[in-house]
C-alpha cells in the first residue's frame, strides 16, 4: 500500500523556500571578502546572508518570488503517479495557505491568479522517472524565480554577431553574451544552467535540470570541466557584481552538459538560477522520510 | 547613511546621488506590471475606460502616490482570509518590465521615487530628472529582510489583481535601499553595463 506523503511533501515546501542548501551558502559567504569593504557589492551579499539566517529561523520565504516549483519524482516500480501527483499538489496548495510559498500561478490568457499555486497541468512542473522496486522514493523541488527565468537564453549557432561557431568555442561566447546581458536582472551573483544540443524544448529543460546537482561539482569530461570553470572566472571579470552594482562576484558556479541533436540544429540554452538558490531532497525509506 | 522620510521634497530628491545607501520612513504603496499597464492605460493614456470601483481607486492613490515612492514588488502576504494582513516576505522585483510606463506613471503622480531591483533604462531616467525622482535599488531575494522593515499593512487596493500585482499600501521604517539612478542623468545601471560590455568583447577576442 502507497502511503500518503502529503505532509511530508509541505515540508519538503517549507524547506525548500525558508532554507538554502549548505554549498549555495557557504559559496556566497566566501564571495563577501571579495568584495571592497563599503562597496554597495558588499553591502548586498551582507544583506543576503542576513536574510538566509531569518528565513530559516522563520519558515519565511527566503524570496517572495516563490517561483516555479519543479519537481523531480523518482518512484519505485510499482507506484502510482497519479496519486503522488495529488499529493504535491495538495502539498502545495497548503503551502501557499501557509505563506510558504506565493500563489504564483496566473492563468496568461485570462489573467486571472488561481490563489493557491494550482494552474493547469503543468503548474507546477511535476517530472516522473521510474527507478527499480527495491529503490527508495526520492522527490527533489526547485523553486525557479521569476526574475532570473526571464533573463534565460537560447542560442541557436552559429551565431554570426558573436562569431560563434558549432563548437565549444562558439558555446563559451554565447554564454558570455548571455551574462552580460542579464547585468543584475536575475539577481545576481548568479549560477548558470548550461544545456548544449537538443531541440529547444528539451535544451531547456536540461539546462535547468543540472542545477539540481551541488556547486563545485564538475563534468566528467575533463575539456567541459575545464570550460566550467574558466565560464565563471571570466564571467566574474565582467565586473557586473551583486545585483548588479559593479562588483567582483557576478556567478558563482557554471554547469554544463550535453544532448543530443538533429543535424541541423545546435542549440545553446542557459539557465540562469538566482542567488535563491532554492533545491532540496527528500528521501523516502519505508517509513523513515530523510530530508538533506 | 541618509534617513529619509515619505513624502519627500524637491529639493531633497536633488540631493541624494548615485551610489547612496538609505532608509526610508513613511507610507508606500506596492505596484508591479499589472498596476502600471492599468494606471497608463486607464488614466494617462485613457485607451481603456474605468469600470468598476477604478476611479474610485485613482483618487485614493493621487492622494497617496503624491510625493511618496512607488514599490515594484509581489508580496507574501498572510491573512489572506481574514484580511488581518501582515508582509511576510517582500522583496524587490524587476523594475525593468515597468519602462514603458514608469516614466508617465511618476509624473502623473507626481511620484518622487520608484523601489525596485535591476535599475531601469534611459525613458526612466529622463522622468527622473523631469519629475524629478529617484530610483531606490533593494536588495533583490532579500525578502524575509525586507519584510521585517514593513511595519504595517494599512490597505490593499485591486486584490482581484492577485495578491503579487495588488496595490498594497504599507508603512515602513527604516526600509534599506541603494540610489543607483539620480534626478541628475547618473545611472549605475548605464555605466555598469557599458563597462561590462567593453569587458565581454575583449574576452570575444580571446582565442578559445
Amino acid at each position: 500500500m502507497q502511503p500518503d506523503l502529503t505532509e511530508k511533501i509541505l515540508e519538503l515546501i517549507r524547506r525548500t523556500s525558508s532554507s538554502l542548501p549548505a554549498d549555495v551558502e557557504e559559496r556566497l559567504k566566501a564571495s563577501i571578502e571579495k568584495e571592497e569593504p563599503g562597496s554597495a557589492a558588499r553591502g548586498a551579499l551582507e544583506t543576503i546572508m542576513k536574510n538566509i539566517q531569518l528565513s530559516r529561523q522563520n519558515s519565511t520565504p527566503i524570496c517572495q518570488d516563490t517561483g516555479t516549483p519543479i519537481f523531480y519524482a523518482y518512484y519505485p516500480e510499482g507506484w502510482s503517479t497519479r496519486k503522488l501527483k495529488e499529493q504535491i499538489r495538495a502539498a502545495l496548495a497548503e503551502a501557499t495557505k501557509r505563506s510558504y510559498m506565493r500563489p504564483n500561478a496566473v492563468d496568461a490568457i485570462y489573467d486571472k491568479n488561481s490563489g493557491n499555486n494550482l494552474g493547469g497541468d503543468d503548474f507546477p512542473y511535476i517530472h516522473f522517472e521510474e527507478v527499480d522496486a527495491g529503490q527508495p522514493l526520492m522527490i527533489e523541488l526547485m523553486l525557479k524565480g521569476g526574475g532570473c527565468e526571464n533573463v534565460g537564453a537560447q542560442y541557436s549557432l552559429p551565431n554570426n554577431q558573436l562569431g560563434a561557431g558549432r563548437d565549444l568555442a562558439g558555446v563559451r561566447k554565447v554564454v558570455l553574451d548571455a551574462v552580460q546581458k542579464a547585468q543584475g536582472q536575475g539577481c545576481a551573483p548568479g549560477i548558470l544552467g548550461v544545456a548544449i544540443g537538443g531541440d529547444r524544448g528539451s535544451s531547456y529543460v536540461k539546462s535547468k535540470e543540472i542545477l539540481f546537482d551541488k556547486v563545485g561539482e564538475r563534468n566528467a569530461d575533463p575539456e567541459l570541466a575545464m570550460l566550467e570553470e574558466r565560464l565563471t572566472q571570466e564571467a566574474n571579470q565582467m565586473g557586473i557584481g551583486p545585483m548588479g552594482f559593479g562588483g567582483k562576484t557576478t556567478v558563482i558556479d557554471t554547469k554544463i552538459t550535453g544532448l543530443s541533436r538533429l543535424p541541423a540544429s545546435y542549440f545553446v540554452s542557459v539557465s540562469y538560477m538566482c542567488w535563491a538558490y532554492r533545491r532540496r531532497k527528500m528521501t523516502v525509506k519505508g517509513d523513515e522520510v530523510v530530508y538533506d | 547613511m541618509r534617513e529619509i522620510t515619505l513624502p519627500i521634497s524637491d529639493e531633497t530628491i536633488r540631493e541624494i546621488k548615485v551610489g547612496e545607501p538609505v532608509l526610508l520612513t513613511g507610507i508606500m504603496v506596492t505596484g508591479r506590471d499589472t498596476a502600471h499597464k492599468w494606471l497608463a492605460e486607464t488614466f494617462i493614456k485613457k485607451t481603456r475606460a474605468p469600470m468598476d470601483d477604478d476611479l474610485q481607486v485613482y483618487e485614493e492613490l493621487k492622494k497617496l502616490l503624491n510625493g511618496s515612492v512607488i514599490y515594484h514588488c509581489g508580496p507574501v502576504v498572510s491573512g489572506i482570509e481574514t484580511k488581518e494582513y501582515k508582509f511576510v516576505a517582500a522583496g524587490p522585483t524587476t523594475s525593468i518590465r515597468e519602462e514603458p510606463y514608469q516614466a508617465d506613471v511618476m509624473k502623473h503622480f507626481n511620484l518622487k521615487g520608484v523601489i525596485g531591483k535591476g535599475g531601469m533604462g534611459p525613458k526612466t531616467l529622463k522622468g527622473c530628472e523631469e519629475t524629478p525622482g529617484v530610483y531606490f535599488h533593494a536588495i533583490g531575494g532579500a525578502a524575509s529582510f525586507i519584510a521585517q522593515s514593513v511595519t504595517k499593512v494599512l490597505g490593499v487596493y485591486k486584490l482581484d489583481f492577485g495578491v503579487p500585482e495588488a496595490f498594497w499600501v504599507i508603512e515602513v521604517k527604516d526600509f534599506p535601499a541603494v540610489v543607483t539612478m539620480d534626478a541628475h542623468g547618473g545611472s549605475q545601471h548605464a555605466v555598469v553595463d557599458e563597462s561590462s560590455k567593453k569587458v565581454l568583447d575583449e574576452l570575444l577576442a580571446k582565442p578559445y
